[in-house]
């Protein structure tokens, strides 16, 4: 006799709990691949949503900036040792999530836990490979470096349900900012669980919000935002990434196009390497004059 | 009350410079008409006396332009080894060392500022702009942007009118280092002094096209952001117009660098050395008759020695000397058109209206031009327009607070944030507020200090993308490599 398995219900993540959307709402989650099957009812976010998770992000960035550069680093890494002791489960919901082979998506769930390694070893050199003194002609101890802007809003790629998630979220995180995300619209399930990873991670509540739903309905509330710093449209692949852009100028947000030529957005091959690309687009560099003297 | 010393008039001479009675545009190495034949008049803003006739670049124009900047791109300027390019930069920078006067003289007759500020920080600095950035041409590969940085190709760059070769030097000196081609517009109440800068370019023997100078107000500014074959913008200038370029670029692949306004604070607090903390307060807001991004509107001082600094500062203010821009004792200068002076003039009624005190030094003003004293104003809540808006004039707007917590949450309580001060003489007080506030640029125990090597820009909505030092060279280089 097969017993009959306990199903998970997947909510939303917003300051640490896992709240239902405030709506009500739910969407129909199906696998990919030949013949797609019911998967869950994934929360279907709302404008609300967003701006509750948007105060969780904001609350947080004093905490998670001031933590220490080494501190960071560790709960980054955390987060990569508690994802391996969960990598079977990650290895079945990204295959039906993305249509793969288990021992494809054992790959892409390999490197979402090393993505979170690498990243792990960055929060305390980037103030020395992104900083320096300024050899100013005057009596003046001169110094740029750098720091987070703040509160992040990122549309996580449509196809790369946890390989691209982490690659948009961790960029961000490592510096010391907060994140709004707005999952895969169509394979938002690896993102909830991976919020069941970061909530057992040591990340403070609120530095890592995840919102499932429509993109095209809650993107533009992101956008405009006004307490939201910067916008990754990593995932604005099937939404006009452009419109979003522009909603973003009103507030001088710093804006991560989408990968692509012209008004085409593709998704970039996440298996590959990352630079600091990402990185520095959610930082600012601060310089400090002091005078020098007796 | 101090005396203000008498000082016979001590004007510089303007026959150092030679203005033409009218100016083409400067496309592909030479002055050419613009196409629709318009032009319009620039003033000297102290005396109103019309300076010259410069050409208003239209959309053909500024496609003319554009076209010239690609042809020198693809067939010359991509083609030098980064060390040749280099050289042309010296060459600027030494050019603009030997007309330092001629650049000087022409820069306060068109803008109002004083000579002694022209002549000690404007000139100086943008020579100092094009050398630092020279060197730079062959080493790009050492700013750690990653292991081979590429040109973006063709940049639209358009300036404001308060350090108008200044801003012209820090927009193309690091484009051309990074091996760009540039169509810049100056300002359409300022374009002499870029106007002799194509000089330059010629006597460089720069090639053809590599800096083109389009003439124009708004609408010249707006043909250069939405031409199609512009790789990259950078605008200095107002939040407002940075917001709409910003809309105007959004869906393009147009790279965009910001840097726009700003309402510093300037911290006193009750241990600062007071007499050069109004010094501090002066220039801060003061220098170019306040008309500076990062100027320092928003004086925050510890409540425990606030009436002892504003009396202090009331007392300096009188010594100040405001009238002719061209005289060498002369401290104030002229406000740099009717518009500002109007939007000044609006702006201080509003904090009056509101209910702030307003307090100005006796100062006689001159008859023509457009004129407005140092303006101080007391008993300013946050809430007020003249403590929200920026001024982009001599007025400073003073607050209080007692601790450091009350000094933190004023001072970021702006949409803006470009720069602050910090005035104390504890050291781990500095520090410590220098990392709470959101600014891009923090000044302790000094103010308006400027480096070619120190990256400068702001937080928020003072802009993004920073302009100076290592950091500057990231606005002009294509660095991205996978994601």
């Amino acid at each position: 006799m097969s017993r009959l398995e306990v199903r998970k219900t997947y909510k939303l993540y917003i300051g640490g709990a896992f709240p239902r959307s405030e709506s009500g709402r739910s969407y129909e989650v199906m696998s990919s691949g030949r013949a797609p099957k019911f998967l869950a009812n994934a929360a279907q976010g709302s404008r609300k949503d967003i701006r509750d998770a948007v105060v969780a992000a904001r609350s947080a960035v004093k905490g998670w900036s001031g933590a220490t550069a080494m501190g960071r680093g560790q709960v980054l890494y955390r987060v990569g040792e508690i994802l391996e002791g969960r990598r079977e489960q990650f290895v079945a919901e990204v295959a039906s999530s993305e249509g793969l082979t288990r021992p494809q998506a054992a790959k892409v769930v390999d490197a979402a836990i090393d993505r979170w390694v690498w990243y792990a070893g960055w929060p305390d050199k980037l103030a020395q490979v992104l900083g320096n003194l300024n050899p100013v002609a005057g009596p003046y101890f001169d110094i740029s470096a750098p720091e987070p802007t703040g509160v992040v809003g990122i549309l996580a790629p449509q196809e790369s349900s946890l390989l691209g998630l982490v690659s948009v979220i961790a960029p961000a995180i490592v510096s010391g900012n907060t994140v709004v995300v707005v999952a895969s619209e169509d394979r938002p399930l690896p993102a909830i669980s991976l919020a069941e990873v970061l909530a057992t991670s040591d990340v403070p509540g609120g530095v890592v919000n995840i919102v499932t739903g429509r993109t095209a309905e809650v993107a533009p509330w992101l956008a405009a935002h006004r307490d939201v710093n910067a916008i990754d449209l990593a995932g604005a692949t099937a939404v006009p990434w452009g419109e979003l852009e522009a909603a973003a100028a009103d507030t001088v947000k710093r804006v991560v196009r989408p990968a692509g030529t012209g008004t085409d957005a593709v998704e970039p091959d996440w298996f590959a390497t990352p630079d600091l690309s990402r990185t520095r687009a959610f930082l600012e560099t601060k310089t400090v004059w002091h005078p020098k003297g007796q | 009350m101090t005396r203000k010393f008498e000082y016979a008039p001590a004007p510089e001479s303007r026959s150092v410079v030679d203005i033409a009675s009218s100016y083409g545009l400067f496309i592909g190495g030479e002055f050419v008409d613009p196409s629709g034949g318009k032009s319009f008049k620039t003033i000297n803003p102290a005396t109103e006396e019309q300076l010259a006739d410069v050409a208003e670049a239209d959309a053909a124009d500024v496609d003319k332009a554009v076209r010239a900047a690609r042809r020198a791109y693809e067939r010359t300027w991509s083609r030098l080894s980064g060390a040749e390019r280099g050289k042309y930069l010296f060459r600027i920078a030494r050019l603009l060392q030997e007309r330092a006067r001629e650049f000087a003289v022409l820069e306060t007759l068109d803008n109002g500022k004083p000579i002694k500020e022209s002549r000690d920080v404007d000139i100086p600095t943008a020579a100092a702009h094009f050398f630092y950035h020279a060197g730079w041409a062959d080493k790009l590969e050492y700013a750690g942007l990653g292991p081979s940085p590429r040109a973006l190709g063709v940049v639209g760059q358009v300036i404001p009118w308060n350090f108008p070769l200044l801003m012209l030097a820090w927009k193309i000196a690091p484009a051309l280092a990074t091996g760009n081609t540039v169509v810049l517009k100056p300002a359409e109440t300022t374009p002499l002094t870029a106007l002799l800068f194509a000089d330059v370019c010629q006597q460089a023997d720069l090639p053809a096209g590599v800096v083109n100078i389009v003439t124009g107000a708004g609408a010249t500014g707006q043909a250069l952001v939405e031409h199609p074959d512009v790789d990259k913008i950078a605008f200095t200038g107002s939040t407002d117009v940075g917001k709409s370029i910003a809309r105007t670029v959004a869906g393009t692949r147009k790279r965009l660098t910001l840097e726009l306004g700003g309402k510093a604070a300037n911290i006193i607090f009750d241990d600062a050395p007071v007499d050069q903390a109004v010094e501090g307060i002066v220039n801060g807001i003061f220098f170019n008759q306040g008309q500076v991004c990062c100027a320092g509107s928003r004086l925050l001082v510890q409540e425990s020695v606030a009436e002892d600094v504003i009396h202090r500062l009331q007392r300096r203010l009188g010594t100040l000397r405001v009238g002719d821009p061209m005289d060498k004792n002369t401290d104030v200068g002229a406000i740099n058109s009717a518009a500002q002076l109007a939007r000044i003039t609006a702006l201080t009624a509003a904090g009056e209206a509101e209910g702030a005190t307003r307090w100005s030094p006796p100062c006689e003003l001159p008859e023509h031009g457009f004129w407005f004293p140092p303006t101080v104003f007391t008993g300013v809540a946050q809430t007020h327009r003249i403590a929200q808006e920026e001024i982009f004039g001599p007025v400073l707007s003073v607050l209080t607070f007692r601790t450091p917590d009350e000094a933190v949450a004023k001072a970021n309580n702006t949409p803006y944030g470009l720069s602050a001060g910090i005035w104390s003489e504890k050291g781990s007080r500095i520090l410590a507020m220098a990392d709470r506030l959101r600014a891009g640029v923090v000044w302790a125990n000094t103010f308006n200090r400027f480096d070619p090597t120190s990256p400068f820009g702001g937080y928020k909505e003072s802009g993004y993308g920073r302009e100076g030092g290592r950091h500057g060279l990231a606005a002009y280089l294509d660095t991205e490599g996978t994601h």
